[in-house]
């Protein structure tokens, strides 16, 4: 049983096809890593799977059922949001207090509204919590920041976090802290998480699956220790030879920046910047790469990547 | 806790204060509109309102400075005195009032616009270049003659004439705050339109919108001064617009009767000043870009 | 000999922010050194205290020596001459504020003009040419405005920005954040390349240890104003002997390494204000392996041999 999935999911704007037809999915108690480089369509992604944007093909489905965009309000509480850069993701004039309720008020949550915004701000490792109530965000560090944002989101008891870069802002001693949260929510609530990241370390650190975006598809996807031990498509062999720790192989740098995507090549769309496919292919494989049409990756647990090498 | 929260908004409080008065000249301006603010207050008390009545005057027309009559009188009789600091009061009222509609108007229409963006901000954009382009005059004389010389009409000639201004400075801090990730947090948490609006964007407007009230007070006092001044005042309720015009309709600058011209315009410009110099430093104090720029 | 040397060089920002705590390092032609820490470490404050770059109400203590000139008692003409041709800086952030009406062409060739005011416009316009060949764009993007390029290829402008007069020490604040683990990959080789091409003096500076790591000769790591740390950089990387650089190495794990699986490193607490610093070693409330005399005694930089350096009490009992 998936607790979120897209389906032929396709987000445009214009005439990019910032995601192009893909299939995902996130079991509950899952975490998937979402990775990939800038602009490749990750951020477009996870809009579409929190029903900020409304895909222009393909379905989100909650708990095996399309989502129903009239009834939003409810979906909101089943799915929520942790953004990139905390500091910004916080209104500058609310306490942490009025932060944290901010959800609960949206949804006229029964309760008493004082217990449950403690009870989350501890969830999130901010203890004693009556001593953030009445902070402002300039008064707290990168870290806590990000703290409340999490206990914002986890007020409304969602089964499933979507995590758009969540420590990409933070500083290095301070990052580890925060994806240790996001594991014991798991382990604790069972949290279902999608992180969203350009950074494979974090998803060996944390992530059950990976699923590696380029130019809007997905092109590899399994699981982690798999994905990353044993890459299948050249791309994430690409992106793993640049992570600064295993350097010591020969970084294969690609030229160039992910390219536009309201010109997506025909064929396999990684080809231009392909290194197996300037090495040189056999004739019959190299064909295969200008013209074929590669199908979308199923959304299914095993190892698979969008490439005609085997 | 609301206690402490009590204690936090008292330092907020004070932290501003502290940044405003670092402003000598707005202190000045504070001064004088508290000044006035007082005289319109005690009106009644300072001055005896039937000394207003042009059936009870029984001092002579057009006397110079007195003993009992300490800025002369008018073509009636009647203690110019008595009719400035009346004058404060209406003014002062007219001033406020006007502004409150076109703050309420602006505030609504720009936040609006700002964040429906498309058609609802080219429409907004639209009508108030279409106010700007209109010299305020002529509009206000037509719309005054229309709807008739009432305090009230003044009012709401004034404050619909003025609301473009504001409209468009909420309109483009809107739509600087609509792009913050907050927002976006916001309707992740499941707030829709009015939540946004009245929770995150308001509160991020209010500041320049404050700023810019007491700028707007006093243009809608010089306003209030000049519709008067050219007639279309109430008659029954005198404002310093109205002294003058008094003054000038019977040839009192002519004849050097400086005592019937000069406070009216005094008050006026003084006033003026005061919103002009308060507002100004608010502007600087609630704007950290200005502060920055400093 | 060091191209750079900095002597016990500390910094005081106005209101008594004591940013930079003593700080001595070197650098010398064709050598990488990395600067790690996080952030308000006084990383930026070290690379603009280089170039007489700091607000006026900041108080100075050491030295500066480029070249055995100490910058500090340079005349303005000197120092004016100094900055650009000796010395040069590629600032943090600084991709974001080219000017966004002026080609890049136009803006590289600013310095140039203004150093050599005899260069005439044609031959200004050749050597951008050059410049933007050196940092991997075709010459002819020189025509292109700021908005016109990627984040990548902006931090690329910047850096043949700085390369314009030709300068032996490249101070580079930061130059990866911000952009992709690709485009890094990519900026990163084009600096170590011109390290070897043009026998430069390279100090980067960056909150990433693994990046620094595996891209230097050297590396210092910084905590609260003060090296805590300094070695051979992949020395210090894989075995680090202050507690600090350990938890900053193990915040990006390696990939693969089973002993990262499910367990993100990281530091409880967060990092300290220059103006409100503990006593001792200003790392101990958050150090694992703090103990009692950490919190009253003065920890200094105390040597290791085979060129390591370690600011912590329990440096020499080895890992
Ligand atoms: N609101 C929008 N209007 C037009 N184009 C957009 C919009 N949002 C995103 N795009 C485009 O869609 C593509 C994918 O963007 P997206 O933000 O999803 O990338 P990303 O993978 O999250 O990148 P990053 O790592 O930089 O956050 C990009 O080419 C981007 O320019
Ligand atoms: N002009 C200034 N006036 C006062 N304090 C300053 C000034 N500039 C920097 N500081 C303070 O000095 C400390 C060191 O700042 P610095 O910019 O050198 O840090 P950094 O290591 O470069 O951090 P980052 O990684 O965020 O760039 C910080 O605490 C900062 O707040
Ligand atoms: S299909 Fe061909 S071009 Fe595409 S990734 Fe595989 S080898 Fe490269
Ligand atoms: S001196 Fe003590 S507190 Fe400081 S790093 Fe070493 S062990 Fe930790
Ligand atoms: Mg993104
Ligand atoms: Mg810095």
């Amino acid at each position: 049983m998936s607790a979120l999935a897209a389906r032929g999911v396709q987000v445009r704007f214009g005439a990019a096809r910032a995601v192009d037809g893909v299939d995902l999915e996130i079991g509950s108690g899952e975490i998937v890593a979402l990775v990939g480089e800038s602009g490749c369509g990750k951020s477009s992604l996870a809009r579409a799977l929190l029903g900020l944007v409304r895909p222009s093909q393909g379905t989100v489905d909650c708990d095996d059922r399309p989502l129903d965009y009239r009834r939003l309000k409810e979906f909101r509480r089943h799915v929520q949001l942790v953004l990139q850069d905390p500091s910004g993701s916080l209104n500058p004039r609310h306490t942490v207090y009025e932060a944290v309720a901010e959800g609960l008020r949206i949804h006229k949550v029964p309760g008493d509204e004082r217990e449950l915004v403690a009870a989350a701000l501890s969830k999130a490792g901010l203890r004693p919590p009556e001593r953030f109530f009445l902070r402002y965000p300039h008064e707290l560090s990168g870290g806590q920041l990000q703290r409340v944002v999490i206990a914002g989101a986890l007020v409304l008891e969602p089964d499933v976090l979507v995590a758009d870069e969540p420590v990409s802002s933070l500083d290095a001693s301070v990052r580890g802290e925060i994806l240790a949260l996001l594991l014991r929510l798991r382990t604790e609530l069972g949290l279902s998480l999608l992180v969203v990241t350009h950074d494979l370390g974090l998803a060996w650190n944390i992530a059950d699956r990976v699923a590696v975006m380029y130019l809007g598809r997905i092109v590899e996807t399994g699981d982690t220790a798999e994905v990353l031990t044993a890459p299948r498509h050249p791309y994430t062999k690409a992106l793993l030879s640049v992570v600064p720790e295993i350097a010591r192989q020969e970084p294969i740098v690609l030229k160039g920046e992910t390219p536009d995507p309201s010109r997506i090549p025909a064929g396999c769309r990684f080809r231009p910047r392909c290194p197996a496919y300037a090495a040189g292919l056999p004739a019959d494989l190299a064909d295969r790469c200008e013209k074929e049409t590669l199908p979308v990756l199923p959304a299914d647990r095993g190892h698979h990547a969008a490439c005609v090498l085997p | 806790m609301t206690a402490i929260a009590w204690q936090r908004r008292r330092a907020t409080a004070s932290r501003f204060w502290a940044d405003f008065r670092s402003h000598r000249s707005a202190l000045v301006g504070l001064g004088i509109l508290l000044f006035f603010g007082l005289v319109a207050v005690f009106a009644s008390v300072l001055a005896d309102p039937a000394g207003l009545d042009v059936t009870k005057a029984t001092a002579p027309a057009h006397a110079g400075p007195s003993g009992d009559y300490w800025l002369g009188t008018d073509q009636s009789g009647r203690s110019v005195l008595t009719l400035l600091i009346h004058g404060t009061r209406v003014s002062l009222i007219v001033g406020l009032a006007a502004t409150a509609i076109a703050i309420v108007i602006g505030t609504i229409l720009g936040i609006m616009a700002g964040f429906y963006g498309g058609w609802a901000r080219s429409t907004l954009m639209g009508l108030t270049d279409w106010f700007l382009v209109i010299p305020f005059l002529p509009l206000a004389i037509v719309m005054a003659t229309v709807l008739g010389a009432s305090l009230l009409n003044i009012i709401i000639v004034i404050g619909v004439t003025s609301w473009p201004g504001t409209a468009r400075l909420v309109c483009a801090q809107t739509l600087s705050v609509r792009e913050r990730p907050y927002l976006e947090r916001a309707r992740a948490l499941g707030g829709g339109d009015w939540h946004q609006m009245t929770r995150h964007i308001l509160p991020n407007v209010m500041p320049l919108v404050l700023a810019h009230v007491v700028l707007t007070v006093s243009v809608a006092i010089l306003s209030e001064t000049t519709l008067s001044f050219l007639g279309l005042g109430d008659p029954t309720r005198p404002s310093w617009g109205y002294i003058l015009d008094n003054a000038y309709g019977t040839g009192a600058m002519s004849n050097g009767e400086w005592w019937f011209v000069l406070p009216p315009g005094l008050c006026v410009v003084l006033v003026v000043l005061a919103f002009t110099l308060v507002g100004r430093a608010l502007e600087a104090v609630l704007n950290p870009r200005l502060r920055e720029g400093s | 000999m060091s191209l750079l040397e900095l002597r016990d060089l500390s910094v005081t920002y106005a209101g008594d922010v004591p940013a930079v705590r003593g700080v001595s390092l070197g650098v010398a032609p064709g050598e990488v050194l990395g600067v790690a820490g996080e952030s308000g470490c006084g990383k930026s404050t070290i690379s603009n205290a280089v170039l007489r770059l700091l607000p006026k109400s900041a108080r100075v203590g050491g030295s500066v020596l480029l070249d055995g000139e100490d910058v500090y008692e340079m005349s303005f003409g000197r120092l004016r001459a100094v900055r650009w041709a000796t010395a040069s800086i590629v600032f943090q952030g600084a991709l974001h504020s080219l000017n966004a009406v002026q080609t890049i062409g136009r803006q590289i060739a600013e310095p140039i003009l203004l150093h050599e005011p005899k260069t005439s416009r044609k031959a200004a316009d050749l050597r951008v040419g050059e410049l933007l060949e050196q940092v991997g764009l075709p010459a002819r993007r020189a025509k292109d405005y700021p908005h016109q390029l990627s984040g990548g290829q902006r931090q690329r402008v910047m850096i043949a920005l700085a390369l314009a007069c030709k300068p032996r020490l490249l101070i580079a604040d930061e130059p990866t954040t911000a952009l992709d683990v690709m485009v890094q990959a990519q900026v990163l080789q084009l600096l170590t390349g011109l390290v070897k091409d043009l026998g430069l003096a390279l100090v980067l500076i960056s909150h990433d240890l693994s990046v620094l790591g595996t891209t230097c000769d050297r590396v210092a790591v910084m905590y609260a104003g003060k090296v805590v740390e300094e070695g051979p950089a992949s020395v210090v990387f894989d075995d680090s002997r202050h507690p600090y650089s350990g938890a900053l190495a193990g915040a990006f794990p390696r990939v693969g390494d089973p002993r990262f699986r499910y367990a993100p490193a990281g530091l409880a607490g967060d990092p300290p204000y220059p103006g409100d610093l503990p006593p001792g070693c200003s790392f101990h409330p958050r150090c694992p392996v703090a103990f009692d005399r950490c919190v009253s005694e003065e920890v200094e930089l105390l040597d290791l041999g085979a060129g390591r350096r370690a600011a912590c009490l329990r440096a020499g009992e080895g890992s």
